[in-house]
């Protein structure tokens, strides 16, 4: 396995007797897009700050390509930062901000122009350079900053919450912009969010993140369909999560029902969560179902209907349904065994993983790790 | 109704308006063209600008007002600079506004006490081996005691600037490579002269007109405007003379402030 090209090893963040990091491990590679993932105070843009050299961190070492730089100041870091107020310097015009750093590095003003023309052009605002930044609006300042960023052509780019300030539309279509743009240049990116569609669409690897930790890391549909925790299945897109217990190998039981499932490794009545997300349960007629329930609501969100329903045990379940159904009606649920995702309370990522191998080394089943 | 209203609201700043400021203006315009046998007369503006003694005053005035205003800035940018970084900085503030509760005639009779041949500072340079010095009535003791005087004055606007300045500038500064002193001078400084500008009309205009300093401190060696109108309103009783000065410092007033002014030209682009 190659070098990561920025390694944090048991960092520790304590401002006072507040711990914002607990023992945070984490390891970026080269030209991947990814995302610190998680609600608002859970230390995300603390590790960006840490990794952009702003803060000193507690304990625990930070390297870039293997050398350590937790004393190196932010001002020496290959690493160039995306802030989520962009902080674009008011008194400088759009070009003068993008050559701020190049201004500072002395490159030959010819070639400094050049290159700002570059970064201008490639961000879409090549008419731009002579303007005022008050003058732009918010997507517009939000590409300078970009552009200030890349043109300094930084190993890695860190991006704090760059798309919280913008319209729901302009946001999607930056979405796909900031994708495509770290496509085309080959930079690792770390983007900090607390909206998980955004993580979902744009990254290769999420961290997911809570209170100081990272729960679980991986691409965003191996966190979306195997998450380790309540925490995690929660955060990440809508989820039914009942209570109930391991009945055997490949067999779960809630609801007062045993159902087949493809989790193994755990001990026979162990207590266990199981997640079903909304959109893996079909409506069904009742001498097919699984489960009845009784539809209570249904809103229609365009392409789905948002349907909520209780069992007979008084369970709670939110189904997507293209199809629309009666409120007030009795109806089957159905779902494949690998709807089910079994998590055992209080399981962390890594003794989830060693399980996972456990048995899919036994059984030779290829589970989804793209 | 609601106009009625914000009439009423009005009458005491508008009292305040017309009796202190544009009533008093007029008076002194007005006062500036009369000679003194009570003729109307534009002799004393001629006089003004013709005799050597009136324009080397001016100069002597903008050219101490400069140097108390550049000694207050030098001073003050830095104890700012600093007071934002500190702890507990609203108390260090408040420990900078303090003098200013203290009248100033209060504050110049204690420097005559310090500076006096007896005095605390002469104490002291005996104690260092220096001798006893003329400090009292030297123009030095006056930029001196002139400056302590504004600075609390230009720190205050400074301090706001910089209290108001997103640290996230500073941040975006170093994570482009710049150092602590390229951060300073590129952003931090540029960023709160308007702060910088403020504390210069508070500090460079008063200075303008300083006569009591000049008498206690300096010893009626520098003779500013502020000297010469108190002359003619009280001793020479030639007060068309004394408002024609009034006028000059004033129209220096208002070329100050369009110079300090921030040109919003810019940000309006």
């Amino acid at each position: 396995m190659t070098q990561p090209m920025i390694e944090l090893r048991h960092v520790t963040q304590r401002y006072g007797t507040h711990t914002i990091l607990k023992d945070v491990s984490l390891a970026l590679e080269s030209g991947k897009f990814y995302t610190l993932l998680g609600p608002s105070g859970c230390g995300k843009t603390t590790i960006l700050r840490a990794i952009g050299g702003f803060d000193q961190v507690t304990a625990g070492d930070i390297f870039f390509d293997g050398k350590r730089v937790n004393d190196l100041p932010a001002n020496r870091r290959n690493v160039n930062t995306v802030f989520q107020d962009y902080a674009l310097f008011p008194n400088m015009t759009v070009a003068q901000n993008v050559a701020f750093g190049l201004t500072i590095k002395k490159m030959p003003a010819d070639k400094r122009d050049d290159e700002v023309a570059k970064a201008l052009k490639l961000v879409r605002l090549s008419d731009y350079g002579n303007r005022a930044i008050s003058a732009l609006s918010g997507g517009q300042q939000q590409r300078v900053a970009i552009a200030r960023a890349i043109v300094m052509q930084p190993r890695v780019l860190l991006l704090d919450e760059p798309l919280s300030a913008l319209d729901a539309k302009l946001r999607r279509a930056m979405q796909y912009e900031l994708r495509d743009l770290q496509q085309r240049l080959g930079i690792t990116f770390l983007f900090v969010t607390h909206d998980q569609e955004e993580a979902l669409a744009m990254s290769d690897d999420i961290f997911v993140m809570n209170a100081g930790e990272i729960l679980q890391s991986g691409s965003p549909v191996a966190i979306y369909n195997e998450p380790v925790n309540h925490f995690v299945a929660d955060f990440i897109g809508e989820s039914n999560i009942l209570p109930g217990h391991m009945v055997a190998d490949y067999q779960v039981s809630f609801d007062n029902r045993t159902f087949e499932c493809v989790d193994a490794g755990i001990p026979s009545n162990e207590p266990i969560e199981i997640v079903i997300r909304p959109e893996d349960l079909t409506l069904t007629d009742l001498d097919h179902a699984k489960l009845k329930v009784t539809i209570d609501n249904q809103l229609f969100r365009g392409d789905y209907y948002e349907i909520g329903a209780t069992d007979d045990q008084g369970h709670s379940w939110l189904i997507h349904s293209v199809r629309a159904t009666v409120e007030g009606q009795q109806v089957g649920l159905t779902f494949q065994p690998d709807d089910l995702h079994v998590m055992r309370l209080h399981e962390r990522e890594a003794d989830f993983e060693a399980r996972l191998e456990t048995y899919e080394e036994v059984e030779g089943t290829a589970h989804d790790e793209a | 109704m609601t106009k009625r209203k914000t009439c009423g609201y009005f009458i005491p700043y508008g009292l305040w308006l017309g009796l202190f400021v544009i009533a008093p203006v007029a008076l002194i315009v007005y006062q500036s063209f009369f000679s003194l046998d009570h003729h109307v007369t534009l002799a004393n503006y001629a006089t003004y600008f013709q005799s050597g003694v009136y324009l080397k005053m001016t100069l002597n005035s903008v050219w101490y007002a400069f140097l108390i205003t550049l000694f207050t800035g030098l001073i003050s940018y830095p104890t700012a600079y600093v007071l934002r970084q500190l702890k507990h900085r609203q108390f260090w503030l408040l420990l900078v506004i303090l003098p200013t509760w203290i009248n100033i005639l209060l504050k110049a009779y204690a420097f005559i006490g310090i500076f006096s041949q007896d005095g605390v500072a002469n104490s002291f340079l005996r104690f260092i081996g220096i001798g006893p010095q003329q400090l009292l009535f030297t123009n030095a003791s006056f930029i001196f005691v002139a400056t302590y005087i504004q600075i609390p004055f230009m720190i205050l606007p400074i301090y706001n600037s910089l209290a108001d300045l997103n640290p996230a500038y500073i941040n975006a500064s170093l994570d482009l490579g710049a150092t602590r002193w390229q951060t300073f001078y590129r952003v931090i400084f540029p960023l709160t002269l308007p702060g910088v500008k403020a504390g210069v009309q508070a500090v460079f205009i008063p200075s303008l007109s300083l006569f009591m300093l000049t008498r206690l401190i300096g010893g009626n060696k520098v003779i500013t405007l502020g000297t010469a109108i108190e002359e003619h309103f009280l001793t020479t009783m030639n007060w068309g003379m004394g408002s024609t000065i009034g006028v000059v410092l004033i129209v220096a007033m208002i070329i100050v402030m369009q110079l300090t002014n921030d040109h919003s030209g810019r940000s309006s682009q």
